[in-house]
């Protein structure tokens, strides 16, 4: 069923659940997934939201890069799904386009 | 984070999808194609928050238009397209994302691949090319179910008539106008082949809509020979809607 | 809180009804998912109960649906606030399954198709308050709602009814699950709002 195979967004959706934490725009991030090794936009994440937090998972392999919960006063942020994420400062990214 | 923003227009682009002009406080600018997150609150706290992609170009004015397609068994779009009027207050946060944007420094060839709503962060680059008089080669593939469901459809006319500016082609998947040449039918390659940037002249592309819409049309432009990094996507989900 | 937004109130249903604090009534199913959707053929559906070294038990889609059943009529809760009322479910007990295992194990683990997994204590399972669920509301299971079978414990929060149930491991202390080890409450009793880690 396409509700089935499709029920994932991308790594866009979450991004202003990150910009909470995040202060340098996060979909625009490099990121390498710890499991498989590919190196991808985390705009092109799959992204679950309808659950009782975030889950990131990579687009190739589907393990999970990143899982965030908002629990009360406080966020959690599991991050070993990803051996690095590379976040570029405003200016640089201003000055980069799309070749 | 979140900022106030008020009501100051509306306006229906279909019989289920409205556009509606905020003024914020202290706006910061955008680039086409961010979003913003907007929350709702009762009066008893609760609250829900959706992303709307903007549909306004980058303006000085502190004004941005988001539109929003009214689902059946929606929560905050009901709301949005049939009860907000002017003067009301809604809460925005953003303008959230970096990747899914053009700037006008862009010189290359623009392809732009709408599915139904998607078409809402494709018409903010359309309409921050023209307010600036680019010139960047600009196609816009809008997929929907039927004429009726097209947004901004005088504008879009208007600027594909215009020399040297953006090529449209309608693909219509339910029911199509009378004696148009292709039958209802999803996007294909054979579409893409003729309505899209030749992958040789290396454009970058942008695809925008419900997830299932956006994993066929970028599998078709990576078949024909774009590579992966010159196509962006952004997704919503399979009922249009970011939740 | 935000600024309250003139004429809005969610797809929330008012009703005089006694909820968890925190809750609000709805009519539909949200449907709340961290991953894609698993893909389990019945021909190669299994359920297992193991010790972390043996397994002990084992059924298979048909010795499954051999088991005993019951229907039963019951209250959905989820952290995320929504409540579900009188919901409709046809599953085996989880005192059948547990019947005659021999185990002074206290917790168990249970994990899914995908990598979802959930702790509870074993005492939780037992005396018709949990299932292994394979019908709602009269039809087989959707995939979408953790179709062929999904755990069903709703004394608890919603999140312990791990969907695509797959099997279960005794454990002799408690160990936490996917959104245990993330902030979520370990035990999760909706009637005190434990929802999240340092919740009384």
């Amino acid at each position: 069923m396409i509700a089935d195979i499709y029920n994932y967004l991308d790594g866009n959706a979450a991004a202003g659940e990150l910009s909470k934490i995040f202060v340098m725009d996060v979909t625009a991030a490099e990121g390498q997934c710890a499991h498989c090794g590919a190196t991808k936009r985390f705009a092109e994440a799959h992204l679950y939201m309808q659950c009782p937090g975030v889950v990131a998972r990579c687009a190739v392999c589907q393990n999970i890069l990143l899982r965030l919960v908002n629990a009360g006063e406080r966020v959690w942020l599991d991050l070993r799904g990803m051996t690095y994420l590379m976040l570029e400062t405003p200016q640089l990214s201003d000055s980069l386009s799309p070749k | 984070m979140w900022r106030v923003g008020t009501v100051v227009a509306l306006h229906n682009e279909t019989a289920t999808a409205r556009t509606i002009t905020l003024e914020v406080r202290d706006w910061p600018g955008h680039v086409a194609g961010q979003h913003v997150d907007v929350r709702v609150t009762a009066p008893d706290g609760y609250s829900a928050v959706r992303s709307y992609s903007l549909a306004s170009a980058p303006n000085p004015e502190g004004r941005v238009q988001i539109t929003v397609e009214r689902l059946p068994k929606g929560e905050v779009s009901p709301y949005l397209t049939q009860e907000v009027v002017v003067d009301d207050r809604l809460e925005v946060r953003g303008p959230i994302g970096g990747w899914f944007v053009w700037r006008t420094q862009q010189t290359e060839p623009i392809q732009l691949i709408a599915g139904g709503s998607g078409i809402v962060p494709l018409m903010a680059m359309i309409r921050s090319r023209a307010s600036t008089g680019g010139t960047a080669p600009f196609r816009l593939l809008y997929s929907v179910r039927e004429p009726g469901a097209i947004f901004y459809r005088d504008e879009l006319q208007a600027l594909s008539d215009h020399k040297h500016s953006v090529s449209l082609t309608y693909a219509y998947t339910r029911s199509a106008p009378k004696d148009w040449p292709r039958p209802p039918s999803r996007i294909d390659a054979a579409l893409i082949a003729n309505a899209t940037w030749p992958s040789n002249l290396v454009p970058t592309s942008y695809v925008c809509g419900p997830t299932s819409f956006v994993e066929s049309a970028a599998g078709l432009l990576s078949a024909c020979g774009n590579s992966p990094d010159k196509i962006r996507t952004e997704r919503f989900g399979p009922t249009g809607d970011r939740q | 809180m935000g600024i309250i937004s003139r004429g809005f109130s969610g797809r929330r249903s008012t009703a005089d009804v006694k909820l968890p604090p925190g809750q609000y009534l709805t009519t539909d199913f949200p449907v709340l998912s961290a991953g894609p959707t698993p893909q389990v053929p019945l021909d190669q559906w299994e359920f297992t109960i193991d010790d972390g070294t043996n397994v002990l038990r084992r059924w298979n889609w048909k010795s499954f649906r051999d088991l005993p059943t019951e229907t039963v009529l019951v209250d959905l809760h989820c952290v995320t606030r929504w409540s579900k009322l009188g919901t409709s479910w046809e599953g085996v007990s989880l005192d059948t399954m547990l019947a005659d295992l021999k185990t002074d194990a206290s917790y168990t683990l249970f994990r899914s198709y995908g990598d979802y997994t959930t702790n509870l204590p074993v005492k939780d399972l037992r005396n018709k308050q949990a299932w292994v669920v394979f019908r709602f509301e009269g039809k087989d299971l959707a995939p979408e709602h953790g179709g062929p079978a999904r755990l069903l414990v709703p004394h608890l929060y919603l999140w312990k009814s791990a969907k695509w149930v797959r099997g279960m491991t005794l454990m002799h202390h408690d160990k936490p699950g996917f959104w245990e080890n993330l902030g979520y409450h370990i035990y999760g009793d909706p009637w005190r709002e434990q929802r999240y880690s340092g919740d009384e």
